[in-house]
């Protein structure tokens, strides 16, 4: 998601009407977008990544005088050949093999407008353009260019221009390394053999994309009319439609659009292309999946108010929209211009059968007579800490972590006995008996899982007071028992959390099914607990499956 | 209340106590008097002040007491009048006295000092310390010391009632060891109200108000013919605290019972899983933002690769990232990387369950309905407003006759019937849905929209790679936790999951 700051009286100018707050909100909120915030006359608008193409006044501008109905239908943007000339080496192949240029000239680059464009570019960037790597942008000054340029790779070693904000000459692998931008977008050029460069006719070099662009020759000032423009990256029609945005954005800022030929090694194209694209309409289909019945006039009225255009049965996509890949990105658009708030909303008579997931109800029981034995359930998260899990309860097991936790939980839990008694570390200063419970997830290695993480819910109960002992979590776990028409018995066991000879395993019809004790004084050291515990923990699905035998 | 009715509530305690009440107007007297305990009484005072039939007022006083020393000379007598008494013209050596006297020697020692100054006794040092009466002894003798004379009074004695020739005393008498202290005490004074005066006219029957019923009572029928003493039931007791389900899974169950009446079926399924079924499935392109390592968690070590399902599931979705496949979309054009469908991921929504059931699902099932309530993962710091662990509900219809307008149907159902009736349904964007829609619901405190989640008709980018073929699915994914922390007025997303147990304790169940 991605906001930017518009003004509202532009905007009111470039929409050609006016409207209260209260209707802009409203306006906007229905078009695809989100009035986030209005600081006196700026408005923050949140543009959805479908919409890059709204990521600019202009852009937004045009959107919404359409949607409003103060202009709608496709709109022409003329374009004249300039002559100019790029050619692309075949070195850039294996570094960033495409780019897509423009030249616009006659625009009064006021600091309003500068700021405009670097909002855009920007914005650009980090959305549509993958932070640089799918589209990286380059505007230029038009005079300080000589013409024919040209796009080639080099070694980084032998690359050396003044970047944008330093004093003097960096080769590539210094600008990496040094300048503010190559560290933070180096990796994109990391390990290549050679980097990208703009050069023109003089051996100058304009840019080294995606990281940054020349001191002399890649800065716009008040004093520039007419700008050159690339888009770099790695897909043709990606990089035209990102060119488009910015180059349709210029225009109705009241610029010229100028083309350029770019000489591919083994072809040859004319950029920027902004002709529409057509995508054939099927009407019953869109009626289908809208519930509607429109007729094919009011479908043209409906896109227009889009932007688009219609010609038989085809529709004319704008040059400058990224998110039409199949007529049901005409559908939802026709739908937003029909208006969501429009729809008579229908109640389907459609005969289903409801049905809850067996483990879910059995667990659902398994609640009831535990809330019946005055067990207060909690309900833990998953992560916890390699401290928690392991030496806090006196264990050594192999944790699955993850990779890229922003906190220190990055460990997911094995058993629900460290949840709980965190729970009783943190409850110290509150009312006792504190005796508790939780059915809930847990992680195991499990080599048969699609994931290898094998998971199940467990039950895991603690009785915690002065005078809990071993007697009061096994009658609790016989009333379970008796509850559920089963019958444990318990079997020496082995467990550092426990005290030995006060653990054992809970065993039905010969399959163990969990674990049952007095926790171990040396773990509730660990833990800061003054207050004994007894503990069980036991697997539900294997509880579920033992009652369903029956 | 009528007279009639307050006394027939009277306390046992109340009732002993309040015969004395004619003559008695203080506390340490009613105590003696009554031959009560003092904490009986003074609880006994306490009720009848609650039900307005006396005032208590209670003032504190300093008070002089006499101490073990103090007590004991007043009895015997001042032992430096003691050791006067064996005294002459003559000197006599100090053990002659001391044994003389009676005295220990250590008051023998004090008495000294005190009669030097006096000048009561006279002193002279050999190879022993002589004494023999002094100017002053005789009268001494003859009259008593000031201190002697003070302790003759009564005690306690207030100290603010003293004279200065009292204080004066009180000062040479606290130099000594254990004669005298000052202690505060409270003097409660008794008022009756005229309410108190009506009830003390009435003759009360103590020895027949039945209290608690017993069943020795029952078994030999003892409580005929008497009367039970009626409880003050409108005063507060101590609290107890039931056993209760986790607020959340209330909320959760409440949720589960709207999907179930209206005949959907509920999916389950692991919080871990392969990135293909969580994302790549949704036509959530890999270069996604979504799925950078600042918003999901990725699994590491020996867990970090999963495996995928069968080739031919795999290559269709391949081909509608690709090319759109037979989808009939132009796909996201890129080279898609099976290596990264197997990355394994805490789920980032439920949908992930959605992408599973439409793989599984057959041509006979259909129309289907299926819902899923559950814990979701992002990669966030947690604060008040932000937590990694959110739940997440989710609701899908197959139906080869579904519709944008049944999508609203559906969802102003469950918002309704979640207390939410006025709700708004705004275009928005997901990867996975065409149309996509936000749901807002009116905050009427804040008079505002506030956004509650997502929902939308699947792709065919989505659909046709899973089920074969394109049949609308409506799609709904919003997120839990906000309803809940409405519902329970909790601020801080955080009291979630912190299990606080006074909280739990406390907080209401979910009554809708």
């Amino acid at each position: 998601m991605s906001n930017i700051i518009i003004n509202r009286k532009v905007l009111e100018q470039s929409v050609g009407k006016k409207l209260t707050l209260d209707q802009l909100k409203e306006r906007i909120s229905m078009m695809d977008a989100v009035l986030e915030k209005v600081n006196r006359d700026e408005l923050e608008v949140e543009v959805f990544p479908s919409r890059p193409d709204m990521l600019s006044e202009q852009g937004f501008a045009r959107a919404l005088a359409s949607f409003i109905g103060a202009k709608t239908g496709l709109r022409n943007y003329p374009v004249k050949k300039s002559g100019l000339k790029i050619n692309i080496d075949a070195s850039v192949k294996e570094v960033r093999p495409f780019t897509a240029c423009a030249i616009v000239k006659g625009i009064k680059f006021d600091d309003e407008k500068i700021t405009e464009i670097i909002q855009l570019q920007e914005k650009l960037h980090t959305t549509y353009g993958r932070n640089r790597k799918k589209a990286a942008i380059g505007v230029y000054p038009l005079e300080k260019i000589t013409f024919p340029v040209t796009f080639k790779a080099e070694k980084p070693d032998q690359i050396s221009f003044i970047p944008l904000e330093a004093d003097e000459a960096m080769t590539g692998a210094q600008i990496l390394s040094r300048h503010k931008a190559g560290r933070e977008y180096g990796a994109l050029l990391e390990g290549k053999a050679k980097f990208p460069i703009f050069i023109d006719a003089k051996n100058e070099i304009l840019s080294m994309p995606p990281i940054i662009n020349s001191q002399l020759t890649g800065r716009i000032t008040p004093q520039t009319k007419d700008v050159f423009i690339e888009c770099s990256g790695f897909d043709y029609d990606a990089l035209s439609i990102c060119l488009n945005i910015i180059v349709t954005s210029l225009a109705e800022m009241g610029g010229e659009v100028y083309s350029l030929e770019l000489i591919y090694p083994d072809d040859k194209k004319i950029s920027p292309d902004l002709s529409p694209r057509k995508m054939k309409l099927d009407l019953t289909y869109v009626n289908k999946r809208l519930g509607l019945s429109l007729k094919e006039k009011e479908v043209i009225g409906l896109l227009e108010k889009m932007g688009f255009g219609y010609e038989k049965g085809m529709v004319l996509i704008p040059p400058y929209r990224a998110d039409i890949m199949h007529q049901v990105d005409l559908a939802e658009d026709i739908a937003i211009a029909y208006g969501y708030e429009n729809f008579t909303e229908e109640l389907p008579n459609v005969s289903t059968i409801g049905e809850e997931a067996p483990l879910e109800k059995f667990a659902r029981k398994v609640r009831e007579v535990l809330v019946g034995l005055e067990l207060m359930e909690v309900k833990n998260i998953h992560l916890l800490t390699e401290l928690e899990l392991n030496k806090r309860m006196n264990l050594a097991a192999k944790l699955i972590t993850l990779k890229n936790a922003l906190g220190e939980n990055n460990t997911l839990r094995n058993s629900v006995l460290p949840s709980l008694l965190k729970n009783l570390q943190e409850n110290q200063h509150n009312l006792y008996p504190q005796n508790i419970f939780e059915i809930g997830r847990i992680f195991e290695w499990a080599e048969e899982a699609e994931t290898g993480v094998g998971e199940k819910d467990n039950l895991g109960i603690v009785l915690c007071h002065d005078k809990t002992d071993f007697t009061q979590i096994r009658q609790s776990l016989d009333a379970l028992m008796r509850s559920l028409g089963l019958e444990a018995v318990i079997r020496d066991a082995k467990h550092a959390s426990f005290i030995p000879g006060r653990v054992g395993n809970i065993v039905i019809e010969g399959k163990k099914v969990g674990i049952i004790g007095e926790i171990h004084p040396q773990a509730l050291t660990n833990w800061g607990i003054t207050m004994p515990v007894v503990a069980m923990e036991m697997d539900v699905e294997g509880l579920w499956g033992l009652v369903n035998k029956k | 209340m009528n007279l009639t009715s307050l006394i027939s509530k009277l306390h046992p305690l109340e009732r002993k106590v309040l015969p004395f009440l004619k003559s008695e107007k203080e506390l340490l007297s009613l105590v003696k008097a009554s031959g009560m305990q003092e904490i009986e009484v003074m609880r006994a005072l306490q009720w009848l002040e609650n039900k307005d039939i006396l005032h208590l007022s209670t003032e504190t006083k300093k008070v002089i007491v006499l101490g073990k020393n103090g007590l004991k000379y007043k009895e015997e007598g001042m032992p430096e009048k003691k050791l006067l008494k064996v005294l002459t013209d003559k000197f006599q050596s100090l053990s002659e006295i001391t044994q003389k006297s009676g005295l220990e020697k250590e008051e023998v020692d004090a008495c000294i000092g005190i009669l030097k100054r006096k000048v009561g006794i006279e002193l002279q040092k050999e190879k022993e310390l002589m004494l023999k009466l002094g100017l002053q002894g005789k009268k001494i003798l003859s009259e008593g010391t000031l201190e002697e004379q003070f302790l003759t009074k009564s005690f306690p004695l207030e100290l603010e009632k003293l004279t200065d020739v009292e204080k004066f005393s009180l000062e040479e008498l606290k130099k000594r060891k254990e004669l005298v202290s000052t202690e505060e005490i409270r003097k409660v004074t008794i008022s009756l109200t005229e309410l108190g005066k009506k009830v003390i006219a009435v003759k009360l029957s103590t020895g027949e108000v039945l209290n608690r019923l017993t069943p020795e009572m029952l078994k030999t029928g003892s409580w005929k013919d008497k009367e039970f003493r009626a409880y003050d039931i409108q005063a507060q007791v101590p609290s107890i605290y039931s056993g209760k389900t986790h607020f959340v899974n209330q909320a959760i169950e409440y949720a589960k019972q709207i999907w179930l009446e209206m005949g959907f079926k509920e999916m389950t399924g692991t919080m871990v899983s392969t990135s293909f079924w969580c994302m790549d499935a949704l036509f959530v392109p890999q270069d996604h933002p979504a799925r950078t390592m600042q918003d999901t968690f990725f699994l590491g070590g020996k867990a970090e690769k999963g495996k995928l399902p069968a080739a031919d599931i795999i290559q269709q979705v391949k081909e509608a990232h690709e090319t759109g496949g037979k989808s009939g979309s132009s796909g996201w054009k890129y080279s898609w990387n099976e290596e990264e469908a197997k990355r394994n991921v805490l789920r980032t929504h439920t949908t992930v369950l959605t992408s599973k059931t439409l793989a599984q699902l057959k041509d006979k099932d259909l129309p289907a309905k299926f819902f899923a309530v559950g814990k979701c993962f992002r990669n966030e710091a947690v604060d008040w407003k932000h937590h990694f662990e959110f739940n997440q509900t989710e609701g899908i219809v197959v139906d080869q006759n579904a519709d944008f307008r049944h999508l609203l149907g559906y969802l102003r159902q469950f918002f309704t019937k979640m207390g939410f009736p006025q709700a708004r349904f705004r275009p928005s964007y997901f990867p996975y849905t065409e149309p996509s829609l936000e749901i807002d619901v009116w905050h009427q405190e804040r008079q505002e929209w506030v956004e509650l989640g997502g929902a939308g008709m699947l792709r065919p980018e989505v659909v046709v790679p899973l089920l074969g073929k394109d049949i609308p699915v409506l799609a709904w994914g919003p997120g839990f936790d906000r309803i809940i922390l409405e519902y329970y007025q909790i601020k801080d997303i955080r009291n979630l999951y912190k299990n606080d147990l006074k909280l739990s304790r406390e907080v209401k169940v979910w009554l809708k």
